[in-house]
């Protein structure tokens, strides 16, 4: 796998537990057995932990700006419909300042693929709550337990029209890479979420433990429930953690749709 | 779009917009968006990344008057400021400004032609005049429209770095799919492209991204002189302000009033040569502009008292040419 990293730019900024190193792993191995030319493979993230990720891939890659990595995708794909284009980035970067933009490529069906990185705080910067932190943990910024209702990230992307929509956590390595294979290869719109221990902060502020607890409480806590409506999916801090392959359907993507108007383009030919 | 070939997207918002574009341009593609006020404000936070990132595109900003939502469908030159320093950091931007549909056909096209060479977001900075009328255009044949392309890398990969300046200091860009594995980042970055978070880089990276631009104004600068020769009173102006100012000197001249014309058809880089030189030789500059006074600030820097500077605001609606002609008058002696 090592051709497929940056080694000079080893090592990386991932704390010691982070379950960054693991994901990025399964997404590598994924995108090496997925047969894909990896010249026409692009990563594209927004900022934050998991934003670092491109600039550690050895592939066409792309660190844009907070929240903004789909549009970025978005164009680079129409633009190239060749390029296989990929968003690897966290929770608060895709569905809080980047929220919009997942809605509507995912409504346009954009093919491109969302691989967001849920650790339920925003990492980088200290450990603040976000959109999908679950109620009453503990974060620098909710003290005293978080009262805001957070995103059921597979919920929302089902709803918004994702074609494909699975969720794992970073001990599920052999079966996120699985998945993340299948996103890469399926044409349309695609969102994994991937559940993620950040011991530094999140883990720290709410007595999770080591990252390695963390990835013991995954173990024992996950339930696999297929195809089952991903609004009973719903996130808790100390709940079951419901993972599986939530939506997987065809339909056309944005640039299927575009008009062909390739008679009309003969004709503008002919006439300047 | 679809009837040449191309790809039209009408995105969410303007901040999708310039980075869809942004997007588009890094896959190969000359790539543009239209805007006016509160969607150029949702842009800059971008047009920064382009700026930063080195990517060519070409962002369109039809004025109207601000804050906020201000006055929609209803003319102004209130962002010229926010063009010049609307996005946070240290930069120089290049921006040019159409004073009829004609220009703006033609200035949208060396717009694109400036961002391939300098790799950087062009802005063209129009108003809801120019952007309304209904005025003769005449479309040159394709075969007769000249078109710069940004530079290929001719190096094997391994051999390639995404941000190693040439001569010109503009580094050669590779697209993705090109096979050269970019490597590119919002970050202050090395040559490599790779994030460098220290004060050397960050000066020798915003040196060259400001320099680039600074060393090839010659190139970058167009402007337009009438009677500039002889002239004791210049009224220096952009955009449709210019088309008032141009029928105001006539009729100065047929008075015997010594006037002249310094038209700004690229506003930015600031033409300071030449406002530095016209304000040794004239008694006035005068300025009129569809705003408060901005780019009036940048004609006093660059007169330093030398000459008598004189805006005049309007707001919402162009000058009729006796306004300015009324200004002339009262500096003549």
């Amino acid at each position: 796998m090592d051709d497929l990293i940056r080694k000079d730019r080893m090592p990386h900024i991932w704390c010691s537990g982070c379950g960054l190193g693991t994901n990025f792993t399964c997404y590598l191995e994924a995108l090496r057995k997925s047969g894909l030319p990896l010249d026409k493979c692009v990563i594209v993230s927004g900022i934050g932990c998991a934003g670092r990720a491109p600039g550690y891939t050895n592939i066409d890659s792309y660190h844009t700006t907070h929240g903004r990595a789909i549009p970025f995708a978005t164009g680079l794909k129409l633009a190239n419909p060749e390029l296989s284009v990929t968003v690897f980035s966290g929770d608060g970067d895709l569905f809080a300042i980047g929220g919009n933009h997942f809605i509507h490529a995912a409504r346009r069906n954009i093919d491109i693929n969302i691989i967001c990185i849920n650790n339920f705080n925003y990492g980088m910067t200290g450990g603040q709550f976000g959109s999908t932190t679950p109620l009453d943990s503990k974060t620098t910024t909710s003290p005293y337990g978080n009262y805001e209702h957070p995103f059921n990230l597979v919920y929302v992307a089902a709803a918004v029209g994702a074609v494909y929509v699975a969720r794992w956590t970073t001990v599920h390595v052999r079966r996120l890479a699985n998945s993340i294979q299948e996103a890469l290869l399926k044409k349309g719109f695609t969102f994994i979420e991937i559940i993620s221990p950040c011991p530094t902060n999140f883990g720290r502020r709410n007595k999770l433990g080591e990252g390695l607890d963390e990835m013991k409480y995954y173990r024992e806590h996950s339930v696999i429930k297929h195809f089952i409506d991903p609004k009973e999916a719903d996130l808790t801090l100390n709940g079951e953690i419901i993972v599986g392959k939530f939506v997987d359907i065809d339909k056309p993507t944005f640039l299927d749709n575009q008009p062909d108007l390739s008679q009309k383009q003969d004709n503008k030919v002919t006439k300047t | 779009m679809p009837e040449v070939g191309g790809i039209f997207i009408q995105m969410e918002d303007e901040i999708a917009s310039m980075n869809a574009i942004l997007g588009a341009s890094s896959a190969g593609v000359k790539s543009m968006t239209a805007t006016s006020g509160p969607g150029f404000s949702l842009m800059m936070e971008n047009f920064g990344l382009g700026i930063m990132m080195e990517i060519p595109t070409v962002l369109v900003n039809i004025q109207r008057g601000g804050p906020s939502t201000g006055l929609p469908t209803i003319t102004g030159q209130q962002d010229m400021m926010q063009a010049r320093w609307g996005s946070h950091g240290d930069y120089e931007v290049i921006a040019l400004s159409p004073s009829s549909p004609q220009e703006m056909f033609d200035f949208t096209i060396r717009a694109f032609n400036l961002s391939e060479k300098y790799r950087l977001p062009v802005l063209v900075m129009a108003d809801e005049i120019v952007g309304h009328m209904t005025e003769k255009v005449i479309i040159p044949d394709k075969k007769d429209i000249h078109l710069v392309s940004r530079k290929k890398p001719a190096v094997p990969q391994e051999k390639y770095l995404m941000y190693q300046p040439e001569e010109d200091l503009v580094p050669v860009m590779a697209n993705a799919g090109d096979g050269y594995k970019v490597i590119t980042t919002g970050l202050t970055h090395d040559e490599k492209g790779y994030p460098a978070m220290n004060a050397e880089a960050h000066g020798k990276l915003i040196k060259r991204l400001c320099d680039k631009i600074l060393n090839n104004k010659s190139d970058i600068i167009e402007y337009e002189e009438r009677y500039t020769e002889d002239a004791d009173i210049v009224v220096l102006t952009y955009g449709i302000p210019a088309r008032s100012a141009v029928r105001a000197i006539k009729d100065a001249r047929q008075e015997g009033i010594r006037a002249g014309l310094l038209r700004l058809i690229t506003v930015w880089p600031f033409y300071e040569e030449k406002v530095a030189e016209l304000a040794g030789k004239t008694r006035a500059l005068i300025v009129p502009e569809i705003n408060n006074g901005q780019m009036v600030r940048e004609v006093e820097r660059c007169a330093r008292g030398r000459t008598k500077v004189i805006p005049i605001p309007k707001f919402g609606e162009m000058h009729h040419p006796e306004e300015i002609l009324k200004v002339i008058k009262e500096v003549n002696p």
